[in-house]
């Protein structure tokens, strides 16, 4: 089984498709997407609210060691079907990236296995590469911090 | 001073693409390289400038002549730039599978 995350980002497309096949039954795959507490595991991020259900509302916040803000997004559930399909907004706050449109589609693939797509559509093209290359620049920055800690050390 | 451009928009260009392609298996002269296409010269200048503003073709003197070729770091930089963002969504799922194999096992 292909358990590799697949992004599909077409030239010149302000959409992409995040395609995962989990060797787990749709219940559990559903239960880890719309439970706030596993949310929190596995985004890495804390959840304020998150009301699993239509026209719900949800609020993600990172705080950083000193209890600093480092990242809070929001987002509204369109549409919220057990074991088929959320339709939901995110919004990362306090930045350039815009709004953006997730329609994620769980898929049976056998009693033990599932599968997630994850249409993400943006409100341009550039604003689609631009939260494409976010993870590129964060990485040159962490290597930067690492950078400037040894170099402290050395003073 | 001219701006430094965005390599993302550069490739956005459908033109622009096709010049990579053309100049990714020789090296070619601007008048080579607008040969092959319709487009007016003054029109391919601009997109060979845009490139190498970008970084992606470099220009070599020769003789008389000047030469480009695709920048190959560059151009895989591009092909690249897909992994971070992937890796942070594989990262995320790995851990997903693992806490609910996890919570199944408790059940």
């Amino acid at each position: 089984m292909e358990r590799k995350t697949k992004i599909n980002a077409e030239d010149g497309k302000q959409d992409l498709m995040i395609t995962r096949e989990f060797d787990l039954p749709l219940e559990l795959l559903f239960k880890a997407c719309s439970d706030p507490e596993i949310i929190e595991q596995w985004m890495g991020t804390k959840v304020l609210k998150f009301e699993s259900k239509k026209h719900g509302s949800y609020q993600f916040e990172t705080t950083d060691a000193k209890g600093n803000v480092v990242f809070r997004a929001n987002g509204v559930i369109h549409e919220f079907s057990p074991n088929k399909k959320i339709t939901r907004t995110f919004e990362m706050e306090n930045t350039s990236f815009g709004v953006q449109l997730e329609l994620v589609e769980f898929e049976r693939l056998t009693d033990d296995t599932s599968k997630l797509n994850m249409r993400v559509i943006y409100e341009s093209v550039t604003h689609r590469n631009q939260v494409l290359q976010l993870p590129f620049a964060q990485g040159i920055n962490m290597a930067h911090n690492r950078l400037q800690d040894i170099v402290n050390k050395l003073k | 001073m001219n701006l430094r451009r965005d390599v993302f928009q550069a490739i956005a260009d459908p033109t622009r693409r096709a010049i990579l392609l053309l100049v990714a298996s020789q090296s070619l002269t601007a008048g080579a390289i607008a040969s092959n296409f319709d487009t007016a010269r003054p029109t391919v200048s601009k997109h060979l400038q845009i490139l190498t503003e970008c970084e992606l073709l470099e220009q070599k003197q020769n003789g008389r002549e000047i030469y480009y070729h695709t920048n190959a770091k560059k151009m895989k930089e591009i092909a690249d730039f897909i992994e971070p963002f992937r890796n942070m969504w594989d990262d995320r799922f790995n851990k997903l599978e693992a806490i609910m194999k996890n919570y199944q096992s408790k059940k």
